[in-house]
This record gives structure tokens, sequence and C-alpha cells, in this order.
């Protein structure tokens, strides 16, 4: 079987033996449960619900704030307690809805689709809008706008990201294992909106049994197929899985739609597959805690609210003292302060590592090894980049390309001297973008002064 | 909790591989040739081999000392300094000689410009170069080596070559020549460098294209046409080896855009003929070397990878003109 990949990239310690063979466990705990406006990219949702509320599990509490939005639905029933601005897992604050669960799960009534086939591609993505769901790998963009493309027979391939590539995590493993019917039909449901579509269910090869239950699934499946990837960090890039499958290239200033691909999380697809066939909005979600400092790395199906802290309890607390705390993945994950986050649409984990290598050595002088340069994934001088953002010379730093960059932090990963590139360039690159828009903003107020005047 | 929590920016964690045990696989690397040259030129070459890494470690303290830096020393680059010079240098040298270059070599070729990864010329090669040029006689005499005294009096295969005479490959292959310290015995400087290629420290970029070029260059104007007997020659001798694995392929003073290598090597190569064909001296890889570093922050301005997914201006045009095209059917 051929496998496919990109060119660079690097090959961390994987961890995810961990937590790779734990069933899912579904764990709903009572509380306090936190529910952030924020939690996709675009315009944040409105409240709906007010203090003193009663919800059921299942109900929209905020709406979509635009096109580009997302609803929030409870995943609890309980009272409306708060409605006020909370720290998230990426550290900053954030408005949201608390409510107090009552500890009995009472939902509301999930009107399903016998068949979903027979929906139109209309109806389909006004179910995915309204069931709130985001990509769930982590971006958070709002499904139903990627699902929009302009013209829905351009698109040839439908590829399902199971790279996941992120060292520890073992979520999207799981629910390939536990329920790979889901995603199937989950799949089904996405090709029924693009006619000329090849799904694609990507899968690194270190997931050989996922390869073989896929295999064996879509068997008389004319549409769909498996394609075998090799494993290395970042292989679940949306412009590297893109490439791997297809051989076509994107950069910043392309979506995928317009090399004739869509991407989707394992994750985002089953939610598709619930909120369609099933009319469950996004409420759940799978999620892996580990790390060597937790007591018993393991899965579990929690309802999105519920903070950290309760999860890791669950999981047996600390084995050892942790150096850090981070929500998601060791290479792009977030540092967090305390347990005190709730899980969002897009937290996929919670790492608990016992030593800091990050910080654990000092930066010396780069040396010029040209380490990052082979790790970048897309082809970036990234100690040029890093020099070029400490000097501020945002000019050099463009045309170096150093927009491109996809943050993906290979290049600190190698890096020798234990500089910290990925860090440098990101916060640059955001300083770039800002200044663009900023520019391009007031352009545009001149313009219209002009014709005012 | 009572410790407290790191939070910092990702990625969370790190590869193994640091500075320091980059520079050690690179003096792994350079020992059977040190040991070689041991052998080969005697007690003499081991005082030379170590006055001249003291002298460079000692130095790199000293001015770190006295201009209140932070120690660097633990890097062990200034070992890798101090045994290169040492490599590089004949084993008739006077004993100053090896504490006069290595303290140039890391004072003002590398601390001077800001310590490692600063400077803009390969310290080792700067400082035999400085003492070439200062104390010709002395870095040019080889009459130290046991057995040639009478016969050749001492002198090099290349400059036998040059004088018109012959060299022995094979003995030129395995190294009991005359020559610098480190520079004479091919086969063992080869295992080095197989060993920095496995290790992942070096790639075949830069010394590949150098040879490559260098043999090319030689074929054309070496004025010998196709003589097997004279490329081993030229191929072996005269530190080239030494130059395209050790020296030519310093992190610092080479290009790192993977084309910038390229051509890098490709210069070197063209560099290396010309000073030996063409020029004074019969060897001229140190100032091969030295004078192409001057050229890599050009070369490297030339060589920006276009990035992942960024198309040629030519095809991008095209694509335009088909979509046009496309438009109006």
């Amino acid at each position: 079987m051929s496998q496919r990949t990109f060119k660079g990239g690097v090959h961390p310690f994987e961890g995810k033996e961990l937590s790779k063979d734990k069933p899912v466990k579904e764990f709903r705990p009572e509380g306090e449960y936190v529910f952030p406006l924020s939690q996709h990219i675009g315009a944040p949702s409105k409240a709906i619900v007010e203090v003193g509320d009663t919800v059921l599990r299942g109900q929209k509490i905020a709406e979509a704030g635009g096109f580009v939005s997302s609803p929030v639905f409870s995943s609890v029933s309980g009272t409306v307690k708060k409605l006020e601005k909370r720290r998230g897992a990426v550290g900053d604050m954030v408005d949201s809805i608390i409510i107090e669960s009552d500890g009995k799960f009472n939902s509301v009534e999930f009107k399903g689709t016998e068949d979903p086939s027979k929906l139109s591609s209309e109806e389909i993505i006004k179910k995915i809008q309204e069931a709130g769901i985001v990509g769930m790998g982590g971006a958070g963009f709002p499904t139903h706008v990627k699902l929009s493309p302009k013209d829905p027979k351009k698109i040839d391939y439908i590829i399902m990201n199971a790279a996941e590539c992120e060292p520890y995590l073992t979520s999207d493993y799981r629910t390939m294992i536990e329920s790979p019917e889901k995603l199937v039909s989950g799949m089904k449901i996405i090709l029924s909106l693009f006619p000329k579509a090849q799904g694609v269910f990507a899968i690194e090869n270190n997931k050989l049994d996922c390869i073989e239950i896929f295999n064996k699934l879509i068997k008389g499946e004319e549409r769909m197929s498996v394609t075998v990837l090799v494993t290395k960090y970042p292989q679940g890039g949306e412009r590297q899985i893109i490439h791997a499958v297809t051989g076509r290239d994107i950069n910043s200033k392309m979506l995928p739609a317009d090399a004739g691909c869509i991407v989707d999380n394992v994750s985002t697809i089953a939610a598709i597959d619930d909120a369609v066939s099933r009319g469950i909005p996004l409420i759940d979600r799978t999620f892996t805690v580990t790390g060597d400092a937790v007591c018993e790395p393991r899965n579990f199906r929690v309802p999105c609210g519920v903070s950290f802290q309760q999860i890791l309890d669950e999981a047996g607390g600390f084995v050892k003292e942790p150096e850090k705390l981070i929500s998601g993945g060791p290479m792009m994950g977030f540092a967090m302060f305390d347990l005190s986050a709730p899980v969002t649409k897009t937290t996929s984990a919670l790492l608990a590592l016992g030593f800091d290598e990050a910080s654990a050595e000092e930066t010396t002088n780069c040396i010029n090894c040209g380490r990052c340069v082979d790790a970048c994934p897309e082809r970036l001088i990234p100690s040029r980049l890093a020099d070029y953002a400490m000097y501020g010379n945002d000019e050099l730093f463009e045309k170096w390309y150093g927009l491109e960059c996809i943050e993906c932090g290979s290049c600190s990963f190698v890096c020798p001297a234990k500089r910290p590139l990925a860090q440098d360039i990101k916060s640059k690159k955001k300083f770039v973008l800002a200044a663009k828009r900023a520019a391009q903003a007031a352009l545009k107020a001149k313009a219209e002064e002009k014709s005012k005047g | 909790m009572e410790k407290k929590l790191k939070v910092t920016s990702n990625p969370h964690v790190r590869e193994r591989m640091d500075t320091q045990k980059i520079m050690l696989c690179v003096i792994i690397s350079l020992l059977p040739a040190t040991i070689f040259g041991i052998v080969n030129f005697g007690g003499r070459a081991f005082v030379i081999i170590i006055l001249s890494v003291g002298t460079a470690v000692l130095s790199e303290a000293c001015y770190e000392k006295l201009l209140h830096r932070k120690y660097t020393i633990k890097d062990l680059s200034a070992v890798v300094t101090g045994l290169l010079l040492a490599l590089n240098l004949p084993s008739s040298v006077p004993f100053w000689i090896p504490i006069l270059g290595s303290a140039f070599a890391i004072i003002v070729v590398k601390m001077l410009f800001g310590g490692l990864g600063q400077n803009f010329m390969n310290p080792a090669l700067g400082a035999r170069c400085f003492l070439v040029i200062s104390f010709t006689s002395l870095m040019t005499d080889f009459s130290q080596y046991p057995g040639y005294e009478d016969v050749f009096s001492g002198a090099t295969p290349l400059a036998l070559i040059k004088a018109g005479g012959e060299a022995d490959p094979l003995s030129m292959l395995l190294g009991n020549i005359p020559g610098t310290i480190g520079e004479t015995s091919v086969i063992c400087l080869l295992a080095g460098a197989v060993f920095l290629i496995l290790m992942g420290i070096i790639d075949l970029k830069i010394p590949g294209t150098y040879i490559v070029t260098f043999a090319i260059f030689m074929l054309i104007f070496g004025g010998h046409g196709f003589d097997l007997n004279y490329l081993t020659a030229q191929l072996c001798g005269g530190g080239l080896i030494l130059g395209a694995f050790f020296m030519a392929t310093d992190y610092v003073t080479s290009p790192i855009t993977p084309m910038g290598k390229v051509i890098f090597g490709i210069i070197l190569g063209v560099m290396t003929g010309i000073l030996r064909v063409f020029g004074g001296s019969a060897e001229g890889v140190s100032y091969a070397i030295i004078f192409s570093n001057l050229l890599v922050p050009l070369i490297e301005r030339f060589t920006v990878p276009r990035a992942f997914g960024i198309l040629k201006e030519k095809k991008k045009k095209e694509l335009k003109a088909n979509e046009k095209g496309g438009a109006k059917k």
C-alpha cells in the first residue's frame, strides 16, 4: 500500500500508548458548567437566556452572531446562574453563560432524520448550522460555512482528517475504533452535498487497525476510499494533508476549496452525523486526559462546559506534581494557569506533564544549522524569520514568506539552540496581519470620506 | 498545587539534540584523522593539538570573563575550532604558532563579531590564512616528516605535481605523506564524514557539489586531460577532503537555504580549481572557503525558497490566461 506524506516535518515522542487502549467512558458530573460564547472563529454568539432561566440538555442558549458564527447549546439541564466573563483554556477572558446542573440531564426531544439521503443540500447545511457544529480539531471554523463553497461541483475531495498527528491525543483514534459507522454515515451526508467529490479517509500508518476497519466498512462504496499517510508531524495540518492526499498545494491566501478540497476532522464528521441523522446538536465531545503526571490516562465522552478539574479528578488526579498543564497536544496546545477552564467544542485533551522540556533549557546563539529549514513543512527559513521578527523588519519578514507560517512549532521542536522560533514568528505574524487590516480599514475610511465630500 | 506551573508558548516538547551534542559529534568525527596525525607525525603533533585546543577554550573563557559575558565554552565550539586549526598546521611549526593562531581564531574572528553564530568566516581557516600570510616559511615547512627528509625535502604531493613530479595515489589515500597534521589520511577523514552524515549533522549538498565541481574543473582546466592518477591526487591532497566535509560545512559560515548550499559548493569547487591551477600555491582550499564564506549573505539573498503553495510568477500568468480562455469558451 502506498503511503503518502509531505516534505519536512518532525517525529516527536508519540505518547499515545498511555491512553490508546482505554475505551471512551461516558462521564457526566454535577456542578457548574461554563459555556463561553466564543468557541469558534467569527462573530461571538449572543446569549438568549437570562439569569434564573431553567434550561434542558440540548436547548439553545445562544444564537449565532452572524453567518460566520455558531449557536451554543446547553449540555445539561439546570438553572442559568450567571452571565459573566470567564477565563478560557487559551488564557483570555470570554463572555460565558454559567449553568448550575441539576444532575438529571433531562433533554429536549431530538428529532432525527430516518433517511438523510432524501434531504436537500440546503436542508442538510441548515441542520449542521443549527446544530452549532464547528471544526473540532482546534481551529473552530463554522462547518456550515466550510460546506458552502461558491461552486459545490468544483469540490473533488472530501478529506476526513484522521491523521491525529499531535502526540498524546487519542480521542480521534477511539472514535474511529468505537464508532466508525458514524463516520462513514457522516461522510455520506457530506458527499451528498458535492456531486463530484470523492470521500477520502486519510489515516496515519500508526493506526493500522483503523485502516483495516475502514477498508472493510467502505467495501462497495464507490465514492469512498482510504489513504494511508506516513506518521509524521504535522501530517494533519490542512495544507499538508491536502498535499499528501491530492498532490495539490495551497498557500495562506487560499481556501482548501480553491484546490477542490474540503477537510474535516474526525470528531466534526461524527458530530455532523449526530446532527443530521439523530438531530443532536454539538453538546458532547470526546476528550483525552493524559500525560505522565496523570494517575489514570484515559478517554472520556463529556458534556461541553465541564471543567478540566472535574475530568482530571475522574481520571484519579495527579500521580505527581505537574510542571505544565496543556489544553490540547504538546505541539500546538495551550499552556494553562489552572484547571478552571471549561471544555469547549474545540478542546480535545488535557495533557499534564511532570517535566517541562520547553523551559528546561536556556536559549543560546543560533548556529545556522538549518534544522528548522529541513523541518518546516511550509519550506520557510524559520531562523531568519525569527531574526526579522526580533529586529522588527516587517518588510523582509513578508518577503521571506513569514505570513505562510502555519504555527505548527516544528522549528522550535528541532532547534538545537533551543530558540523559541515558532513563538517569535507567530507573534510577528499577528502584528503584521493586524497592521495590514488597520491599513485597509484606513484606506476604506478615506475612500468613504472622499465619496461623501 | 505548591509548585508553580510553567506557562509558555507552544510547542511544549523539544528534540534532545542541542548545540553541545552537535559539537561533540564533530569532535568524535575528527578523532580518526587526529589519531592518525599523531601516529603519523609523532608526539610533536600531539603537543600542537593540545596547545591549540587549550588556547582556544582558554581565550574564549578569558574574553567572556573580561567582558562579563556568560560563559559559552560548554558548547564545545571552541574545542572544534582549536582542533580544526591544529589539524591544519604542519607538525614542524614552533609551539607559539598554535597558541597565536587559536587566540586569533577565537578572539578576532569569532568573539569580536559576537561569538558563536555571528562570525562571517570560519575561525580556524581565518586563523590559518592569517598564519600563512604572516609566517609563510614556517607554515609551509613540511620537512618534519620522518623518512621523507632526504628524498623529497618535505614537499607535499601537490607541490610535487605542480613542480612536474608524480605522486602515489595509494599513499595519499592512506595518509603516509607529508602535509598538515590532519589533512593527509583521506580514509580517516571519510570515516569521520560518514559518521557525521549518519548522525544527521551534515548532508552531502555542500561537500558533494564542491568535490564534483572541483573534479570537473580539474578535468577541463587541469591540463592533464583524463588522468586518473592526477585526479585522485588532486582530490586527496591539499586538504580538500578535510575542507569539504569539515570546514565548508561549518553551519555558521555556509548558506542556510537548500539551493544556496548547492551554489556555495559550486563556487567552492571553481575557486579551489582556479587557485590550484592558476594560483601560486598548490593547495588553495583554505582561501577558497574563506572567500566563499564572504559570499554567503549574497547567495542567501538570491536563494530564498518559494514557500509551500506559492506558485512561480510564470505559472501564475499561465493559470490566469487559462482561466480567461476558459471563461470565453
